[in-house]
């Protein structure tokens, strides 16, 4: 059975929703707290949601440096699956592991709703089951979600396609939602080992819950 | 040692909290508002031999943790 870290730190919230997404994929999964120098053999890491560090300077910006974060670069580094759900998402980006930061929403409101998203590239692990163009339908609930990076930056994203779902409607039209460049929802980095974004696919994961769209996303983990 | 850094973001990166404040000041009857930048200012009392230690030290801090070159400039004073 493949394995899979989902990572802790003092105002993690989505460990538990990840952790039970993750076993409906096949993992096993441990819950791995920040204070940890060493991460237990795995094929995956997963940065969950939450508020690390009560969101305090920045999003993201305390966690990125638990002593866990060391285990997490190198794991990176050598090649290894990492991803960040929304705060994960910040962390990694704070982290210096993706591209580009997480400004607050345009709106400055806490934007926490069901969001159309569509696939931009998929040449990637995490999406290789999805194609193209389609458009999946997943939570989003962020305050710090509007991703920003430079004009040099994002030509480089386009380049080596590593920019992973915008937002959109449900005909697959550009909308912005918070203010990202390009409405950008989530990229990935060079060697696209390592995924960021801000909807939530592990509470799209049991119709019960108004879709599972979660789980068509990230089915590539499987294998 | 007192250093006082002031981080704003970038010039060119939109400032979302700046807006709001310059669209409150003008339904405030605050015309003459071009811009608002809104940032923070973290005040450190730390233990230096020197002006110059310190500010060097202050850098750093600012450099790995208290602002996020992507996004943000910083300015450091060091007060006394």
């Amino acid at each position: 059975m493949k394995r899979a870290v989902v990572l802790r730190f003092p105002g993690t919230n989505c460990e538990f929703d990840t952790d039970y997404a993750l076993e409906k994929l096949g993992f096993s999964v441990d819950i791995v707290w920040h204070k940890e120098e060493k991460l237990p053999e795995c094929d995956l890491v997963v940065v969950p949601g939450g508020f690390s560090y009560g969101d305090y300077l920045r999003s993201g910006s305390i966690a990125r440096f638990a002593p866990i974060m060391k285990a997490v670069t190198e794991f990176a580094n050598r090649g290894g699956y990492v991803l960040g759900i929304c705060n994960g998402f910040q962390i990694l980006t704070e982290a210096g592991l993706l591209p580009g930061a997480l400004k607050r929403n345009n709106s400055l409101h806490f934007i926490s709703k069901f969001q159309h998203i569509k696939i931009v590239n998929s040449d990637n692990k995490f999406l290789q089951n999805c194609k193209v163009g389609d458009i999946l339908n997943i939570p989003v609930a962020h305050a710090d979600g509007n991703y920003y990076i430079d004009d040099e930056g994002l030509a480089k994203l386009k380049e080596n396609n590593q920019i992973l779902i915008r937002y959109c409607d449900e005909n697959g039209d550009r909308v912005v939602l918070n203010g990202s460049v390009e409405s950008i929802g989530g990229v990935c980095n060079e060697s696209k080992n390592v995924f960021g974004l801000m909807p939530h696919p592990e509470r799209a994961i049991e119709l019960a819950l108004g879709s599972i769209d979660g789980i068509k996303m990230l089915e590539g983990l499987r294998t | 040692m007192k250093a006082v850094v002031n981080v704003f973001l970038k010039e060119g990166v939109l400032d979302p909290q700046g807006k709001a404040a310059r669209h409150a000041l003008g339904s405030l009857g605050f015309n003459g508002v071009k811009e608002v930048r809104i940032g923070k200012q973290i005040v450190i009392n730390l233990d230096a031999t020197s002006k110059a230690d310190a500010l060097k030290e202050v850098e750093q801090m600012s450099e790995t943790l208290l602002a996020n070159t992507v996004i943000e400039d910083y300015t450091i004073e060091i007060v006394e």
